[in-house]
């Protein structure tokens, strides 16, 4: 199954490239959904075949891969925009970052000093380059829609760390962890609805009333 | 028993939704905080048997009682706050209180939650839980400030939080040796501590640090917290800078007395006195000449936030007065939210070019504001005085003569500061009110008593301090100073 989790695995970090490089909203969220439902396959592919795999696999699935993504599809509809334009940093700039931060994260996972050597090697780095991936997003786009796909990116390279350890993680625990992001989402839904109603725009630059 | 109290407030927000009439749903919110506390003291008194979930220790007794206390307090101002008219000249109390008040019987579930949890995920989860649902609080006004301060919080809260389970997942990884499972169940953690791996704990301790301290409001993650308790109704202002920070700080003790029981606390004490100092110096640097009554009493809350975290990492007396400062601060910053809340309704406005003479415009509520300023900046004989002063003492005891003076420095800075707005604000003439706040917006006695009766407390607590108390400070200070 090692081949499966790392072709999983490069196939998340092109997913963080793809994230970083487009300025269409839509293809950014599909992104940030398809790596969700990739993510949730890889405790099937690590742990093996098991109820607790299967239903974390399945709920991940659920959550990540159809349920935030269409809460967002809903938002963007809702506020009739399509594009990320004037980025604080540019695409190609951001896309070099996402290189150049992803080749770090490979030269510091071989420092790290990890306990384990069965799993996959290629999963602390992918983790952290996808931490990085959605620190950038949180950072470098203006609207708000962008930001919540960088939080979920954020999120998925967490899961990704979190996959090595699903036996420290009681099944309830990992359950209302998924909640907790599901519900979280849900609520910054509702807060874009309210902006895009007060201020007509979803571009977080006009938040900048409150200040000293 | 525990579970009762948890379940007890959710209880209540299942009903809120069902109630058709907007009073008895507010009644409802001081009903649940009354049996939450009556609970809670039952709790105390005779504590449950712990599981591996659930269990109060020394440093949950604290922060219980007072999260209960605050609640109820904040209920009862709330049933005559969700009465107040709602008109075109009201810029708040705009959202429908078929919002607020299940949010807020949430909030006080998934802040026990967190007090009570004794399994680091199940604290984290609490923890979210009151991000989450302390969203919809804050943009109770609908305004285009409150929208503005709801979207950082909840952006720059959920990053901060999930960089907490960053570092808990460092954690159970440093607790997997070789042969031994990772776990995230606190005792079992405790135990584990000497033998967990070094490198990945302080790791984890770090990022525990950095994602608690970002609810906690330590400088510098503190920069929603201006907006956000600014932009916030009072009472959704005293609840979080009372109650959420102190369970944001539990979450960061957790953190310590993990890295105490594994040998290494004056790693996580220096990080957290390094923290707290730039966190007193920056909060001191935005008071002063701050014209804004709630920013004001914001960035009062990020500099006790770090006065409690230079008392934890200096330790010893310091942590001792660090725990009854945890309590003092939740209960003076409740008064003076509420307190400032009616003076900003009274006037639409919190901005002190329109704040004037509020002592006289509003005897109770104008009065509050200046005593509990008085209170906050540690004047005898309020209870800060005595924790602050137990800090600086602790700290002469421990030797630490410079961070001292420096804390000294900035209190005195920090006096004046406060000061000079606060009086601008509740003295002189007050300027003619528009008729509908002179008829809407009087101290009633819901509104007026609550801050009242926590500033009275706060009295109290400088004067006497009853013996269970002095034990539960004294075991909740012993807590943090275990070594292996």
């Amino acid at each position: 199954m090692d081949t499966v989790t790392d072709a999983l695995l490069l196939a998340v970090i092109l997913i963080n490239f793809y994230a970083l490089g487009t300025s269409r909203l839509l293809a950014c969220i599909k992104a940030a959904a398809l790596q969700g439902a990739l993510l949730a396959l890889l405790p099937l592919t690590m742990h093996g075949l098991a109820w607790h795999t299967l239903v974390l696999g399945a709920e991940a699935l659920l959550f990540k891969g159809v349920c935030i993504p269409l809460l967002l599809r809903h938002a963007i509809r809702e506020t009739r925009i399509r594009r990320e334009l004037e980025p604080l940093i540019g695409y190609v700039p951001t896309q070099a970052l996402g290189v150049l931060l992803t080749a770090c994260s490979f030269v510091f996972a071989e420092r790290l000093p990890l306990a384990a050597a069965q799993h996959a090697f290629l999963l602390v780095p992918t983790a952290l380059a996808t931490m990085f991936a959605g620190f950038l997003l949180l950072t470098t786009r203006r609207k708000a829609i962008t930001q919540v796909v960088g939080y979920l990116v954020l999120e998925n390279g967490i899961f990704l760390f979190g996959v090595l350890l699903s036996r420290a993680m009681p099944f309830m625990v990992e359950a209302g962890v998924l909640l907790d992001l599901l519900v979280g989402v849900f609520v910054m839904g509702i807060v874009m609805r309210q902006i895009g109603r007060e201020f007509s725009t979803l571009n977080t630059r006009r938040l900048s009333a409150l200040k000293e | 028993m525990l579970l009762a109290l948890i379940l007890l407030p959710l209880a209540g927000a299942a009903l809120a939704l069902a109630l058709p009439r907007p009073r008895a749903r507010a009644w409802l919110l001081p009903a649940c905080g009354a049996a939450h506390l009556a609970l809670c003291v039952l709790v105390l008194r005779t504590p449950p048997q712990a599981t591996p979930w659930l269990g109060l220790d020394a440093l949950a007794r604290l922060v219980l009682p007072v999260t209960s206390v605050l609640f109820l307090a904040c209920a009862l101002y709330a049933v005559d706050y969700l009465h107040l008219p709602t008109g075109r000249f009201t810029p708040f109390n705009r959202g429908s209180d078929r919002v607020m008040v299940p949010c807020l019987l949430l909030f006080l579930a998934a802040m026990t939650l967190a007090v009570a949890a004794r399994h680091l995920g199940l604290l984290w989860i609490a923890v979210e839980a009151t991000t989450i649902v302390s969203a919809p609080l804050i943009s109770h006004n609908r305004n285009a400030f409150s929208i503005e301060a709801t979207w950082k919080y909840l952006l720059i809260c959920s990053v901060g939080i999930a960089l907490a389970m960053l570092g808990l997942l460092f954690t159970a990884y440093a607790a997997l040796g070789p042969g031994e499972q990772a776990t995230l169940q606190f005792d079992a953690l405790l135990r584990q501590a000497p033998q967990l791996s070094r490198p990945w704990l302080r790791a984890g301790f770090v990022f525990l640090l950095v994602g608690f301290g970002t609810k906690m409001g330590l400088a510098p993650l503190h920069t929603w917290k201006p907006d956000a308790y600014g932009e916030a109704p009072g009472l959704v202002g005293a609840l979080l800078a009372g109650g959420l920070t102190s369970v944001a700080c539990l979450a960061i003790l957790r953190g310590v007395q993990l890295m105490a029981g594994a040998g290494d606390g004056p790693l996580a004490r220096h990080a957290l006195l390094a923290l707290g100092l730039l966190s007193l110096v920056l909060a001191a640097a935005f008071m002063v000449r701050q014209p804004d009554i709630k920013r004001l009493l914001a960035y009062s809350s990020v500099e006790h936030m770090g006065i409690l975290a230079v008392g934890v990492g200096v330790g010893g007396l310091a942590a001792y007065g660090a725990m009854l400062h945890l309590v003092n601060n939740a209960l003076t910053k409740g008064s003076l939210f509420l307190a400032a809340g009616n003076i900003q309704r009274a006037y639409a406005s919190k901005r002190l070019s329109e704040v004037r003479g509020a002592m006289a415009a509003l005897p109770v509520s104008g009065g509050l504001f200046l005593a509990g300023f008085l209170a906050i900046t540690g004047s005898p004989p309020f209870g800060p005085f005595l924790s602050e002063f137990t800090i600086l003492r602790g700290m002469f005891g421990a030797g630490s003569h410079a961070v001292a003076a420096l804390v000294l420095a900035v209190l005195a800075v920090v006096f004046l500061g406060m000061g000079a707005t606060v009086l601008q604000a509740v003295q002189g003439e007050p300027p003619t009110l528009c008729e509908e706040f002179r008829n809407g917006c009087r101290d009633s006695l819901l509104l007026a008593a609550p801050p009242l009766v926590l500033l009275l407390l706060v009295l109290g607590l400088g004067l006497w301090l009853p013996e269970p108390l002095q034990r539960a400070l004294r075991d909740a200070a012993a807590l943090l100073e275990v070594t292996p």
